[in-house]
């Protein structure tokens, strides 16, 4: 019989016999007969005058093919790259960028010329002898000077280095007076290196005879990429071919396009050699875009009781030296920024900021974790003003009835935030524990716990939504399912898994939908040449949501012939056919059954029904009716070492609700992903930058601190289930969960234990270095008679 | 100028005339053809590129190629036997002790060290004994579950979590 419950089942994954055995293909593993190497030469300057330029000494060096500047890929490639509208329809300045700078480079690592050479020694070599005059401008590196009317500009002979300014809601001057105690706070978002383990990197190759382009690339959504490389080649998106074989990871910064994407094809067409780049590590940290990036100013009131008034964001974000292609999607800070609760009021603004570094664009939940943590923190700072336990405050203030509308219009489908909360205070012993913190405060011990109660807009999106985001593709999604005479399966998706199992999952997905046995679906991703025409990739926790329901739908599509044929079959009126468990009778017969395969063997053959043509395949795009909205409660337990600064991490509790499971291993191991990047975010990780010189200090990863092994306890997780009705499965998404949870839920444990000493906020990193020089000063203040209110940041 | 290098790689035998600067991790990937072996980093922080040499584990972007003259490595490509995979590689796999799988080899080929040395590592000790080597999607947990697992399954004594207080890790 065929299996039927693979929905919610522990699957292994199915990808991992070829990725244990190293069997796996990452883009590096692939090449082509003649292949040839490009090697990217960078300004080593945030802001400078490219005066002159020789690369003789290049051209004549050993195993040298070519060597490429601006001027030649002028020839080959047209416009600039994509900036999407994302949260801010109107932007007041859009630097125009192509992907290799010609006369002035605006931050560090920004391409000037490429090297083409036989092999990547001697294309690097040859790199370094490409001899380049420079004269360097002041480069703009502070977010509020850059505001400042006399500031340097980021580009030269801009008026300004305003990105966007964009007002959501303004403020209520009467609603801000009914509040009892009022607490503002500045909070940093540092910058962060998204950092997937595999860097990007490019193959292509080049037919001339067929004009045809075929790119291996390390890529979140290959789709788009065809289509911004015909845009810019002029070839036509059918002689493009796009494939993202295994991605060894990519967080949102393998989701837009970057200059390489269209300089190692537009070389290969220049020279007519197959042409692969593989970025370095140094590259990757210097030149991929980053996360976060992010000042904001926050007030938030509330009354005696614990009812919250009003909350008032405002946004600064640093978009580095050019518009990301989705840089301004990290506004939807400023919309979330209510978080899980009931405000009479909530006013934003987002200003997007030019600066000569390299751009911002989305990294691992990208607005989301910023508005949970300005959320979560506020929460907390006003549960200390009223002292009201910060459990309390929440579980008072906590919207309850769905749907539910926010102040900028947002529809949260689902949810039951007091159960999730319920279940995280229950599963750390929160009593207990805070009778054990109070007893250690005495004896020294400073002990902290944070709680974050997150709520997530996922599942991009609907077409209404996302079409005028994007500047015209809607976010919808799409899938092929196709059965073959024997009653095999495959199913291509638009979606691309790096790391995610949709090889594993939507396979689980069409076993129950057309009651197949698992082993005999084949999952085929990442090939824009097969398929249907477009696929919109992987970001924003979308693909089971949007993609997962693709599926399904080609799948009912695929039944719903099969149905037709199957009544047909029997001679019985459709209506009265029953399709269960892969197998199809006539009600009231269930002996006479027809597997699903019989049937498929049947749509091949002779005497189908009048009108019905031969095959049984179907092609699917779902738009969702809403966005899903997935939520949850962590608690981090923290101990800080008062005489060094160091942070604890003892304990980590996560309880997530993503909706419907479909394989709980998998969401599992999302969940410890994300909460393990929300904590390098909070204790270790910050992208840092010279602030004169824009020299970028952190370009290894010696200085960039990715977390080992040994800086995580074992996380601990719980779950609710709270279906979406936003879509038949009943499905969310939890990709990105654990990261906009977890940096805030830490933070707030650290404040909690240093609250004795009068420190209120603290910023992230919340490194040893940091938070030992509060405690220090928290000290000093307190031994000159004062409470501590200097060392407040 | 170029040098002779003779290794065995898996059990085979390799020669090859090689530039000096070569690093080990491009020889056996360029050279040979075995890419289960990954890079990273560079910089020898990431441990994507760890093979074992004669038994240790070496991060192979750290060694020139000519320096593995007359030396025996293994690759990921060399832990299966008889097609059936190392207890590491099932581990792995029955634990999903993976995602994207880019750091996958190095820390299959890491654990295999740590356990040669220590056959039943506590919690801490895997991950005191895997910090070499970094994973950007999993969190460690599952990691870890794995290396326990195989070292049950390989024979030393069942591994077991850490206890717990209330405010957890000692």
């Amino acid at each position: 019989m065929a299996v039927t419950t693979m929905i919610g089942a522990k699957i292994h994954r199915r990808e991992d016999p070829r990725l244990v055995s190293g069997e796996g293909r990452y883009v590096d593993d692939f090449t082509r007969p003649g292949t040839i190497f490009l090697s990217v030469v960078r300004s080593p300057y945030a802001h400078a005058r490219i005066k002159s330029m020789d690369v003789t000494q290049a051209t004549k060096a050993p195993g040298v093919v070519a060597v490429y500047t601006h001027k030649d890929f002028a020839k080959v490639l047209s416009g600039t790259m994509p900036v999407t509208p994302s949260f801010v329809a109107e932007k007041k300045q859009n630097p125009p960028r192509f992907p290799i700078a010609d006369k002035e480079v605006v931050y560090q690592g920004e391409p000037v010329a490429v090297v083409l050479a036989e092999t990547k020694y001697q294309a690097s070599d040859a790199g370094n002898m490409i001899d380049v005059d420079y004269e360097q401008l002041p480069a703009v590196m502070d977010l509020e000077k850059a505001l400042e009317e006399n500031s340097p500009k980021v580009h030269s002979g801009a008026s300004d280095n305003v990105g966007w300014d964009l007002t959501y809601i303004p403020d209520d001057a009467a609603v801000m007076k009914e509040a009892d105690v009022v607490v503002k706070q500045r909070i940093l978002q540092q910058r962060l290196a998204p950092t997937s383990m595999e860097t990007r990197g490019v193959l292509a190759e080049y037919s001339k005879p067929d004009g045809t382009l075929t790119v291996w690339m390390s890529s979140q959504s290959p789709h788009f990429v065809r289509l911004f490389l015909a845009g810019a080649m002029g070839i036509p998106e059918t002689r493009i071919r796009v494939i993202s074989p295994d991605v060894g990871g990519g967080f949102g910064a393998k989701i837009s396009p970057y200059s390489e994407d269209w300089l190692v094809p537009a070389a290969a067409k220049l020279t007519g050699r197959p042409v692969k780049w593989i970025e370095s590590r140094t590259e990757s940290l210097q030149t991929t875009t980053h996360g976060r990036g992010q000042i904001f100013d926050v007030e938030a009131g509330v009354k005696k009781d614990g009812t919250l008034v009003f909350m008032k964001v405002t946004q600064y974000l640093d978009a580095g030296a050019y518009l990301g292609t989705f840089s301004a999607f990290q506004s939807c800070a400023c919309l979330l920024a209510g978080g899980a609760y009931n405000w009479k009021h909530v006013s934003s603004r987002t200003v997007g900021v030019l600066t000569n570094r390299v751009p911002t664009d989305p990294y691992r939940g990208a607005g989301r974790p910023e508005a949970t943590h300005l959320c979560e923190r506020m929460i907390d700072l006003l549960a200390d003003g009223i002292k009201m336990d910060p459990a309390a405050l929440r579980r008072k203030n906590f919207i309850s009835e769905f749907p539910h509308q926010n102040h900028f219009g947002l529809t949260f489908d689902s949810g039951n935030y007091e159960k999730a909360l319920a279940m995280a205070l229950e599963m750390v012993g929160y009593e207990k524990l805070r009778h054990e913190q109070e007893e250690g405060r005495k004896k020294g011990r400073y002990l902290g716990i944070g709680l974050s109660s997150w709520i997530e807009i996922c599942g991009f999106g609907p077409s209404a939504g996302t079409a005028p985001a994007t500047g015209g593709i809607a976010l919808v999604e799409s899938a092929q399912v196709r059965v073959f005479p024997t009653g095999s399966v495959a199913v291509y998706v638009g979606t691309h898994s790096h790391g995610q199992g949709h090889d594993t999952t939507f396979p689980q997905i069409v076993a129950d939908t057309l009651g197949v046995p698992y082993d005999m679906i084949e999952m085929r991703h990442g090939d824009t040449a097969e398929g249907p025409a477009f696929g919109y990739g992987t970001y924003g926790s979308r693909s089971l949501a949007v993609g997962g329901m693709a599926v399904h739908k080609a799948s009912k599509k695929v039944v719903d012939k099969a149905r037709k044929l199957a009544a047909h079959v029997f001679e019985a009126a459709e209506e009265d056919v029953v399709f269960d468990q892969g197998h199809f009778y006539v009600k009231g017969s269930p002996d006479k059954r027809k597997a699903f395969g019989e049937i498929a063997f049947a749509a091949y053959g002779a005497g189908l029904p009048e009108g019905m043509e031969q095959g049984l395949e179907a092609v699917a795009y779902f738009d969702p009716p809403n966005f899903v909205w997935p939520f949850g409660t962590h608690v981090a337990v923290v101990e800080v070492d008062t005489e060094t600064g160091d942070v604890d991490l003892k304990r980590y509790i996560a309880v997530d609700d993503c909706g419907n499971i479909i394989n709980p291993m998998i969401v599992d191991g999302q969940v410890h992903g994300g909460v393990a990047q929300g904590i390098a975010q909070a204790l270790y990780e910050e992208v840092v930058y010279d602030d004169e010189s824009g020299q970028l200090k952190t370009g290894s990863l010696v200085d960039y601190l990715v977390p080992t092994a040994n800086e995580f306890p074992e996380f601990e997780l719980g779950r609710t289930i709270t279906p979406s009705p936003t879509n038949e499965l009943g499905v969310k998404g939890i990709g990105e969960a654990g990261t906009i949870a977890s940096s805030v839920a830490v933070i707030n444990a650290v404040c909690d234990a240093l609250r004795p000493l009068g420190i209120k906020h603290v910023d992230m990193p919340a490194s040893p270095d940091r938070v030992w020089k509060m405690i220090h000063n928290a000290r000093n203040a307190s031994h000159d008679g004062h409470d501590g209110k200097e060392a407040r940041k | 100028m170029k040098h002779k290098v003779a290794t065995t790689i898996n059990g085979h035998r390799h020669e090859h005339e090689v530039e000096p600067r070569l690093l080990l991790v491009h020889y056996i990937r360029d050279v040979v053809g075995l890419t289960g072996t990954h890079i990273g980093c560079d910089t020898s922080q990431c441990g994507a590129c760890t093979i074992l040499v004669d038994g240790k584990a070496i991060k192979s972007c750290t060694m020139f190629a000519v320096q593995s003259e007359g030396k025996s490595l293994t690759t990921i490509e060399g832990m299966a036997q008889d097609g059936k995979l190392h207890p590491l590689q099932q581990a792995f796999w029955d634990e999903h002790g993976l995602q994207c799988g880019y750091c996958t080899p190095g820390f299959i080929m890491a654990a295999a060290y740590l356990l040669s040395q220590n056959p039943n590592p506590t919690d801490d000790e895997i991950r005191q004994g895997l910090e070499g080597n970094l994973c950007r999607c999993t969190g460690y947990v599952n990691i870890v579950k794995s290396v326990r697992s195989a070292a049950a399954t390989m024979g030393g004594a069942q591994a077991k979590p850490a206890a717990k207080s209330v405010a957890g890790r000692s």
